[in-house]
This record gives structure tokens, C-alpha cells and sequence, in this order.
């Protein structure tokens, strides 16, 4: 009996990753790409939630998750454009503290416009309640938040590995001098993967709003777990992230089942087990502009 | 560069973003200090309150709340005809709170200090004010410890404390039927104030009839609760029981909605703004609460009128008791004319009564400084009942009731572990 409760904390777990992966995989992505440290992602997750729930007040739940992200997307053009872009080559540390700088510009923005006190929001009444499999429980919301995980995760996959963007921008985090004497301009693929990466972080905010608390420090709450799941799964690795979110989640959860109190720690405690054994991360790939 | 030192270098230079990732999320937690400036015509008063962390969103409430205060008194004269100015910051953790709070009796030469809703917070606060022999009234912090086995003459208290909470929900419980034979599932935030509050609702529970068959404690940044709902599932409870705080509540009420676990629920400690955050169709469930915005007197009604054509929304119990705390001393330091510190401590030792926008009168008790008043529970309304999104919250008479001594509540001298 004990170990099927442990078995539904390691499956609940996985859920739980899954949503992490959503706002880790685009700072990695960017991460990779651009060698930048995104400290503004967190930023662009909380902006995905209240748009959702502007949005949702004009055009209902679903088209909310949908046309949040593209508009979180649109905005991280801008982003890109005018901060993010001057810092590709430049020390890590300058484009650490400007993102860091925009991430609390956005958050006093977030405070002024919506105000300190947290938004309410719920999901749609059918969606509420739980599926029971075996002996299993699953929130319904979860199940749906998993699905779209999963059909996001794939759509990233295949355009990284089957498609020639692909193939140019993992060209491009392993030898983007190699990319430029090929005449190919990195520019706009740095542009792509930044809009897609804050579009991922805004449909986190979106799909966990019903469920958490939305107010103007949700982004800074995020961008710790996401930068840990980043440092765990090792850089430029794209099933790195995916295995890293996946075991925070689970180790989470399990801790929890054990030593409710430690619950929060533990995913700090993986993080410094992984560095200490593996400082690259769990799969962290030889990065040759980073060495 | 040989293999392994190119592998050192790579390592340090990645170490490096990643201490500095962290330097800059530790800078952000520090927070930044206020501008302070120096007038001698006025009375300078401190006030710390949580900006940021699972309570933060509360203490933007107390900020709005004591903020109004300030325009109110100054308008109407000042104290004793000279200006108050507000020094107002976050204060962060226990830690930081204490190091503001030496640095605002010592540096910034306030007339007195006031605020805090984390307990833990208050607590250091409490031994600053002792060591410098100046008064602080700890306006938002529940813990019956604080009034209890760590009171200091130097500190008043204004909130309910745990033990009134603990007793005013028990009521409510006892109606709907709630504690005989149940059997309690705890879910308990990991901090004093939790310890606290669960210390005291185990023992109500326990004496009037009902069992434990799950305890356990939530790390104060928990925004998931869905490892603690499996283990809720498991254990089969009749009711699950929180002594959550802040943020927390918010989540696990929302999250307890997602899952629809049919158990009954209820908890030790709501705010109206964790409530109102929750949103209406999530929150289930009979909550204590120290003041809400329909009490029906004059005061209360001016105060609600003058703060929704300011914000745009009713205040919350945060708000309020920082509005009211300030209004108190203010009041206080008129009728000794003096902003001394020891004549303070002693005028309210008398029992002065104070206004608190509610029915009746409160004053400090003199020998645990813990100010009396009326408590409340809330349950939800039906969907459909209500028009405004804050409107959803259905409050009881006041507890005790008008012909019930107000300390009905309070734990007794002889159950106080308060020594001056």
C-alpha cells in the first residue's frame, strides 16, 4: 500500500515537472542560443497570467491560454529587439543584471497597473474535479495542463530537430562563428526562439493562474524553480531540461510523501548534488563559446 | 590549455553567472530602504510591515490601510498640532526586520515603532524594542506566544490572537457539527505562527471530541499543494483542518477546488484578501476573521466608503487594523500630550477604550497588553447571492455576543504564560 502512495507522488510528480518544463525549456533555449541568462523570464510568465485573465474577460477560459502567449509573444519581440540583443557576446554578467533590472521594472509595472493585491481567477466549472484510474487520482485540469505540455514539447522537438531552423540554430549554439562564415545571419533565428521561449513562460502563467495565486511576485517565485531545472539538466540539452523538470517534480513530491517540511529544499539539495558530481548538469552538453 | 584545466575554467566561469544569479535574487530580497528625511517639526513614526514573501500581498493592504490613517490625523491637526510622517518599509524576514527596526529607533529618531504581520518578524521586532526600552505595537501578528511566554513590557499587541481565533472558529465548527467525532486532517505552515495556531487548534479539537489522522507541515513558499491533497486522500479524513498563512491559503483553497476532494474544510486563519484571492466558486468552508467591512456602525461605514472611493475596492482586515492601530496611538499620544515612551506604556496599562469600527469598544488588557475586541466567522455564499466580486463572503454576529464579557475569548491570567 505504502509503496502505491509513493508510486502516485512519483506520477504526480511528473505532472508537476511538466509545468515546470514550460518555463524552464524556453530559458534554456535562451539560454543556449544566446548566452544569455534570462532573470526576466520569470516576468513574461506572470504577464502570460494577467493577460489570460484580461483576456478571459471578454472571451471566456479557452481563448484566454490561447491568444495570452501570443501576446506575451508579440511583446517578447520587442524585448529581443531592443534589450536582449545587445548582449549576446557581451560578459554574462551585463545581460544577468539588465534582465534582472527589467524582470522588477516589470513587476512594479504589473503592481501599478493591477495593483498589489492578488487577481482572482478561476477555471471553468467542468473543469474542475478529479478522474480516478485504479487507484490513482487526477485532477482533471492537470490531465489538460499535461496534454498541452505534451503537444508543445513535440512541436518544439520537431522543429529543432526535423526542420532546417533547426538545424541552424543548434548549429548555431555550438559554433555560431562556423553559422556566420556559412552566410547565414543568426539574428533572426536568435529573434524566433526568444518570442517562442517567452510564449512558453506566458502559457505557464496562463494554464497554472486557475490553480495559484496570481500577483505581481509570481514571476520572481517561478524564474528560481526554472533556473534550477536549467542548471539540473545541463545546458543546451533539450531532453536535459526535460529530464530535469520531470525529477524535480518527482523529487518534490516524494520528499513531501516523507518529510512534508522539506519539501521545497529538496529540489535546492538536488541542485547541489547534481553541481557537485556534475557541474555541466545531468546532460549538459560541451558547449565550445562557453568554455 | 590542458583538457581538464579548459574543464575548471568552463566550470568556473558557469559558477560565476550562477553566484551571481543568486547574489541578485539575495539584493532583491533585501529590499531597499526608504529616503528618509529630517523635519523636526514633526513626529516621526515607524512602521514595518511584509512588502514582499507568502505575505506581502496582506501587508500592501496595511500599507494602503495606515497610509489613509496618516492623511486622516494630519488633516484633522496633527498630534498635539504637530505633523505626523510615516516611515513605512518592508520588512522582509525576521532578520531584516529586526535590523530596521534598531536602525528606525536609533538612526531615523521615530517617535515609536508599529506594524508587522509575521509573526516570526514581530517576535524580533519585540526583543529590539525591549533592549532599546521603547515602545512597539505589533499590529498584524497572531502567535499566542508573542502575548504569552515572550510578552515585554515595551510591546502591544492589537490583532486577535491564535487562541481567540482557535475559539471563535471552534464555535463555528461546533454549530455546523464539525468537531464531535470528526476525524481532523492537519495541514500546518511551517513557521511560529503555524506552530502556533496548530498547537492550539489540536487541543480545542481534541477537547471537544475529535481525532487526528494527519499532521503535517507546509514550507511557507509552498505554492503546490497537490503531494499534500494525494496524502489528504489517503488518510480519508472527515475534516481537513488548515493552519495556513498568507499566500498559502490562497493556494491550497484553490487547489483543494481543482481536485474536488469531497472532505469538508476549514481553517484556523483566513484574511479577507487570501479569500477574496481565492475567487468565488473556489473557497468553501467556516473561517475566523478579526474585522470585515459590512459591520454596521457609522465609523465603519466611513472608513469602507472613504477607502473604496480611494482604491477602488473595500478594505480587508489588514487594512484595517493598521488604519485603526495608528488612529489609537494617535489618540493616545493627545490625551498624555506627550510622545514619551514609558507615559504611553503606562496611559494604556489604564485600559483606555479605543474605537475600533466596531460594535463595541476594545482596550489593552494591562497585564499581557493584548487589545480586547469581537471576533467573527465567515462561510461562502451561495453562487447567485451576491453581485460584487468581494461581496461573496457571508460573516456571523460578533463573537462574543453584546451581553458576553469581550474577553470571553482570551485565554485566562492563570492560562497565560505572560510575565512582565
Amino acid at each position: 500500500m505504502q509503496l502505491l502512495f509513493l508510486l502516485e507522488q512519483v506520477v504526480n510528480g511528473l505532472v508537476l515537472g511538466g509545468y515546470y518544463l514550460l518555463i524552464a525549456l524556453g530559458l534554456s533555449l535562451i539560454f543556449s542560443v544566446g548566452g544569455v541568462v534570462n532573470l526576466a523570464h520569470g516576468a513574461f510568465y506572470a504577464l502570460g497570467a494577467y493577460a489570460s485573465l484580461e483576456i478571459a474577460k471578454f472571451l471566456g477560459f479557452g481563448p484566454a491560454v490561447a491568444l495570452s502567449p501570443v501576446a506575451v509573444g508579440l511583446l517578447g519581440i520587442l524585448f529581443e529587439r531592443f534589450f536582449l540583443r545587445r548582449f549576446y557576446t557581451a560578459d554574462p554578467i551585463l545581460g544577468l543584471l539588465v534582465t534582472f533590472g527589467l524582470a522588477m521594472i516589470a513587476e512594479q509595472a504589473i503592481r501599478i497597473i493591477w495593483g498589489a493585491a492578488p487577481l482572482p481567477a478561476s477555471m471553468p466549472q467542468g473543469l474542475k474535479g478529479s478522474v480516478i484510474v485504479g487507484d490513482f487520482i487526477f485532477s482533471r485540469y492537470r490531465l489538460l495542463l499535461i496534454a498541452i505540455v505534451a503537444a508543445v514539447l513535440t512541436g518544439i522537438w520537431l522543429l529543432l530537430h526535423k526542420t532546417s531552423f533547426g538545424r541552424v540554430v543548434r548549429a548555431g549554439i555550438q559554433r555560431p562563428d562556423m553559422v556566420a562564415a556559412l552566410g547565414i545571419r543568426l539574428q533572426p533565428y536568435m529573434t524566433t526562439i526568444v518570442v517562442l521561449g517567452v510564449a512558453m513562460a506566458a502559457l505557464g502563467g496562463a494554464l497554472f493562474a486557475p490553480i495559484a495565486l496570481v500577483y505581481p511576485a509570481m514571476g520572481a517565485e517561478i524564474i528560481t524553480v526554472a533556473f534550477v531545472v536549467v542548471v539540473i539538466g545541463g545546458l543546451g540539452s533539450f531532453w536535459g531540461v526535460v529530464l530535469a523538470a520531470l525529477l524535480v517534480g518527482v523529487v518534490r513530491g516524494v520528499t513531501i510523501n516523507f518529510v512534508p517540511a522539506a519539501g521545497e529544499a529538496s529540489i535546492y539539495i538536488l541542485m547541489f548534488l547534481v553541481l557537485l558530481f556534475r557541474p555541466r548538469g545531468l546532460l549538459g552538453e560541451r558547449i565550445e563559446k562557453f568554455e | 590549455m590542458h583538457q581538464d584545466e579548459k574543464d575548471l575554467a568552463a566550470d568556473a566561469g558557469r559558477r560565476k553567472v550562477l553566484k551571481a544569479g543568486a547574489a541578485l535574487a539575495g539584493a532583491a530580497a533585501l529590499g531597499f530602504p526608504a529616503i528618509v528625511r529630517s523635519q523636526s517639526d514633526t513626529i516621526k513614526i515607524g512602521h514595518l510591515t511584509p512588502l514582499t514573501g507568502f505575505l506581502g500581498a496582506l501587508g500592501q493592504y496595511a500599507v494602503l490601510g495606515i497610509r489613509m490613517a496618516e492623511e486622516e490625523i494630519n488633516a484633522a491637526g496633527g498630534v498635539m498640532g504637530r505633523r505626523i510622517e510615516l516611515v513605512s518599509e518592508d520588512s522582509v524576514n525576521p532578520t531584516t526586520a529586526a535590523t530596521k527596526a534598531q536602525r528606525m529607533y536609533e538612526q531615523d529618531r521615530v517617535a515609536l515603532l508599529l506594524g508587522e504581520i509575521n509573526s516570526a518578524s514581530a517576535k524580533t521586532i519585540m526583543q529590539v524594542a525591549a533592549r532599546n526600552k521603547r515602545f512597539f505595537l505589533s499590529t498584524g501578528a497572531r502567535s499566542d506566544v508573542l502575548r504569552g511566554a515572550d510578552c515585554n513590557r515595551y510591546t502591544f499587541h492589537m490583532d486577535i490572537p491564535v487562541t481567540v481565533m482557535v475559539n471563535a472558529e471552534g464555535q463555528g465548527l461546533e454549530r455546523d457539527g464539525l468537531v464531535k467525532g470528526r476525524q481532523v486532517f492537519y495541514l500546518t505552515s511551517d513557521y511560529l505562527f503555524g506552530h502556533d495556531l496548530a498547537k492550539a487548534a489540536k487541543r480545542f479539537m481534541a477537547e471537544h471530541g475529535a481525532t487526528t489522522v494527519g499532521d503535517e507541515l507546509c514550507a511557507t513558499d509552498v505554492t503546490d499543494f497537490s503531494p499534500y491533497l494525494l496524502k489528504i486522500r489517503q488518510a480519508k479524513p472527515t475534516l481537513v483542518a488548515t493552519n495556513l498563512g498568507g499566500n498559502q491559503v490562497t493556494n491550497f483553497i484553490k487547489q483543494y477546488a481543482e481536485f474536488g476532494l469531497p472532505y469538508a474544510v476549514a481553517g484556523f486563519n483566513l484574511n479577507t484578501a487570501d479569500a477574496w484571492a481565492a475567487g468565488p466558486g473556489n473557497l468553501s468552508g467556516i473561517w475566523p476573521t478579526v474585522w470585515h467591512h459590512h459591520i454596521d456602525t457609522p465609523g465603519t461605514k466611513a472608513f469602507v466608503a472613504a477607502f473604496m472611493k480611494k482604491h477602488g475596492k473595500p478594505p480587508e482586515n489588514h487594512a484595517w487594523i493598521e488604519y485603526v492601530s495608528l488612529k489609537v496611538l494617535a489618540q493616545a499620544m493627545n490625551e498624555i500630550k506627550s510622545t514619551d515612551n514609558d507615559k504611553l506604556i503606562a496611559h494604556l496599562e489604564k485600559q483606555p477604550q479605543f474605537d475600533l469600527l466596531k460594535l463595541r469598544k476594545g482596550y489593552f488588557r494591562s497585564w499581557d497588553h493584548q487589545m480586547q475586541q469581537e471576533a467573527f466567522t465567515f462561510t461562502v455564499k451561495k453562487p447567485g447571492t451576491y453581485k460584487e466580486a468581494w461581496d461573496f463572503l457571508a460573516f456571523s454576529a460578533a463573537i462574543p455576543r453584546p451581553d458576553q464579557p469581550l474577553e470571553l475569548l482570551a485565554p485566562t491570567k492563570a492560562q497565560s504564560e505572560c510575565k512582565m
